[in-house]
């Protein structure tokens, strides 16, 4: 996974002292990570919420190509992709007509080791992904190696495959120096809920040379003091 | 074909075969017999003869309507199918003419060419008169009104109009024979432009050529079989398929080329046909790929009556060296990425599988085209460079850039259609402050810009307005780009309109 990403703040909320002692708030940090490959789930907190995008984009290798499968409520509910404004312009869009056409564009794209990373964007809760569809993903892109990312959208945590799920918001932006009334970088608030062989814990994250942690959601004093004595 | 309407006629309707039936079509001055039955004709019917003229000879004929459309459709049809004697076929008005140059022995000989088309059209229920003749012209010719030689026929065998055929007979040359006769020269002082006798004359020796559609210099790699009795389950097509991969491949791999679109064609006994096509993003010939994506399609082919011939046509060819992929049998990434494109293309169609085609526009949802993946091979080279070299360029401490490298920043997601959104600001051109969004209220905490971008002029309507674009955070952090089209006063519209137009990630 590309090191693009760094914690820029906040504390896991249920196993706290052990991230809060390996990372300090501000140092670079990498986030909790599947030791090889594989499927991972993550839920916008709001289908309106483009947050998500970031935080994942943030992660990805880029020298090789996307594959980026849409449904067509994903499409017209949250938007299309607009690769202006994607780190990599080396990608394949799917527009599936419905999460049945999606899946089997993933697991073709899963399957295929000359991807960077498959990114499955789903609509709600349909039928056709349940626990075999996302298990099927998660062995085929642990077999073929090919980190493979189903987004949920408006979506319920049901029962999955997946091996970590995320759960992912936007977090208020850090401080900009040039323009007070700006933006700064983007933030956001991650919760991981699930994990097989990690605590669960909840972060406030920004992009970096690594994801660094910021303070924790709503205290925006203690990251900017940290951004800025960085 | 002399009889294809009635013919196509009888095989749809329902009256007794002998009755008295004409087919009719609207003339200038009423309705015209196009077509007759036998028993019609026995009766008197004529075509070309009115019906009522017709009618007084003998009351009892029953006038249909005729359909010249889907006669000529299924001239199409039969068209198609008689691309078993003949890859090169063309449609020439009620019939249909083969190049059968080098095809002939195939059949045994051009008698039994000729012996085969007849049984075959017979049994469709069709009469034809066919005729093999060193020229096109001289084909129709005889077709048209029999014998064995061009020399004593009609001088209207030559396809002249009425006009120059009556002028003809009026000089007393009635045969094509005693046409050929006359001096050339004389010929073509007499007959000039339009009604041009020499030029047909030629057509028909062979003096001037006439070739049979743009004759493909190089025909297309094709591979066929012929099954001894029709085969009507469901997986003909499929083991078909089977069948003629290798043998299409072989060709391709002796002529040095890669198919970028199979077209997989079953010829049924009725004479229609069932074709089942797929394309690739790069020239190809590696057997079990094509197979792989033509094998969903060739299993839906329905065989309905039968189908007792199958081709399988690269329609679409391109050069491919003898390459060797590498020592163990795995593929590079750019293979792979094609072949993966080709499944999806196959499966979810052309329009839905695409990458970035960037136009050089400001307009963002111009700026992002899209183009069908598998007509963009030579994609991953210039922009992934171009992409590489940007990288992300932030570090911690820096605010975000408003420009990377001469790029404006642009949101990760665009919306298809910019939607209509309420917004309080601060007139005529302050920032937002608070804006709803599918009802629900976003109260603006941050807030950046405008970009400004005017209207594409040269291609956009005199009234469009120009866009002013502001990135704007929510209490929440979540962060839009609207934008307010139009300022108060422009001239061009009232109260400015806001939109909002992408999401950041």
């Amino acid at each position: 996974m590309a090191a693009g990403l760094s914690l820029v703040s906040g504390g896991a909320s249920r196993a706290p002292e052990k991230v809060q002692l390996e990372n300090e708030l501000g140092a670079p940090w990498r986030l909790p990570a599947p030791s090889i490959p594989t499927l991972s789930e993550l839920f916008a907190v709001h289908p309106r919420d483009g947050g998500w995008a970031g935080f994942l984009l943030a992660q990805l290798a880029t020298e090789r190509p996307l594959l980026w499968v849409q449904d067509r409520m994903a499409i017209l509910e949250s938007g299309r992709i607009h690769p202006p404004g994607l780190p990599t312009q080396d990608l394949i869009h799917v527009e599936a007509r419905d999460a049945k056409d999606a899946l089997w564009a993933m697991e073709e794209g899963v399957r295929c080791s000359c991807l960077a990373a498959v990114i499955g964007e789903i609509w709600g809760d349909p039928k056709t992904l349940d626990f075999v569809a996302t298990r099927r993903l998660a062995v085929a892109a642990e077999r073929s190696g090919t980190p493979c990312w189903l987004v949920r959208l408006g979506g319920n945590a049901n029962l999955s495959g997946a091996r970590m799920r995320w759960r992912i918001g936007s977090a208020p932006s850090l401080a900009n120096s040039l323009d007070q009334r700006a933006s700064g970088l983007p933030a956001w608030d991650a919760e991981l809920f699930r994990a097989r062989g990690h605590p669960p814990g909840r972060w406030v994250a920004s992009e970096a040379d690594r994801f660094h942690l910021v303070a924790a959601s709503g205290d925006r004093a203690l990251g900017e003091k940290r951004r800025l004595s960085a | 074909m002399p009889h294809l309407a009635i013919e196509r006629w009888a095989k749809s309707a329902d009256y007794p075969p002998d009755s008295p039936v004409v087919l009719t079509v609207e003339g200038t001055h009423g309705l015209l017999i196009h077509a007759v039955t036998k028993a019609a004709a026995e009766r008197g019917a004529r075509p070309g003869a009115r019906l009522t003229d017709a009618r007084a000879l003998d009351p009892t004929f029953i006038a249909v309507p005729a359909d010249p459309e889907s006669d000529a459709a299924l001239v199409d049809r039969l068209a198609r199918w008689a691309g078993r004697w003949s890859p090169l076929v063309e449609v020439d008005g009620d019939g249909l003419r083969l190049d059968v140059t080098g095809v002939s022995h195939l059949f045994g000989g051009e008698a039994g060419l000729v012996r085969d088309m007849k049984r075959r059209f017979a049994a469709l229920g069709f009469t034809v008169r066919v005729a093999i003749a060193p020229t096109a012209a001289a084909a129709w010719a005889l077709s048209h009104f029999g014998g064995d030689e061009i020399e004593p026929l009609h001088v209207s065998a030559l396809r002249l109009d009425l006009d120059t055929v009556r002028t003809l007979e009026r000089l007393g040359l009635k045969t094509v024979g005693a046409l050929m006769d006359m001096p050339r020269l004389a010929l073509a002082r007499r007959f000039r432009g339009a009604e041009d006798v020499v030029e047909a004359l030629d057509r028909m020796t062979g003096r001037k050529p006439e070739p049979l559609t743009a004759a493909a210099v190089d025909p297309p790699p094709r591979a066929l079989i012929k099954l001894e009795e029709p085969a009507t389950h469901p997986e003909a097509a499929s083991q078909a398929l089977e069948r003629l991969v290798p043998m299409l491949v072989r060709e391709l791999e002796e002529r040095k080329l890669g198919a970028r679109q199979l077209s997989l064609i079953g010829y049924r006994v009725d004479g229609s046909v069932g074709m089942a096509s797929v394309a690739t993003a790069i020239p190809s010939r590696e057997p079990k790929h094509l197979q792989r994506l033509l094998a969903d399609k060739a299993a839906e082919l329905n065989p309905e009556f039968g189908f007792d011939a199958f081709a399988l046509t690269a329609g679409w060819a391109e050069e491919l060296g003898a390459a060797q992929e590498s020592l163990v049998e795995e593929p590079s990434g750019e293979r792979e990425l094609a072949r993966l494109i080709d499944r999806l293309t196959v499966k979810l169609g052309p329009q839905h599988v695409r990458r970035p085609q960037p136009h050089e526009s400001h307009l963002p949802e111009r700026a992002s085209g899209w183009g069908a993946a598998i007509s963009s091979p030579a994609f991953a080279g210039e922009v992934a460079r171009e992409a590489r070299r940007r990288g992300p360029s932030t570090s911690y401490a820096d605010p975000p850039p408003l420009e990377i490298e001469g790029r404006k920043v642009r949101p990760q997601r665009l919306l298809d259609r910019a939607e209509a959104i309420d917004v309080i600001y601060a007139t005529p051109e302050g920032v937002p402050r608070r804006f709803v969004w599918r009802r629900a209220v976003h109260d603006i905490a941050r807030v950046e810009g405008p970009e400004r971008i005017a209207p594409e002029w040269w291609r956009q309507p005199s009234s469009a307005r120009l866009r002013d674009y502001y990135r704007v955070e929510d209490q929440a952090g979540r962060r839009y780009w609207i934008y307010r089209e139009g300022l108060i006063g422009d001239g061009r519209g009232g109260l400015p309109n806001w939109y909002i137009h992408g999401l950041f990630g």
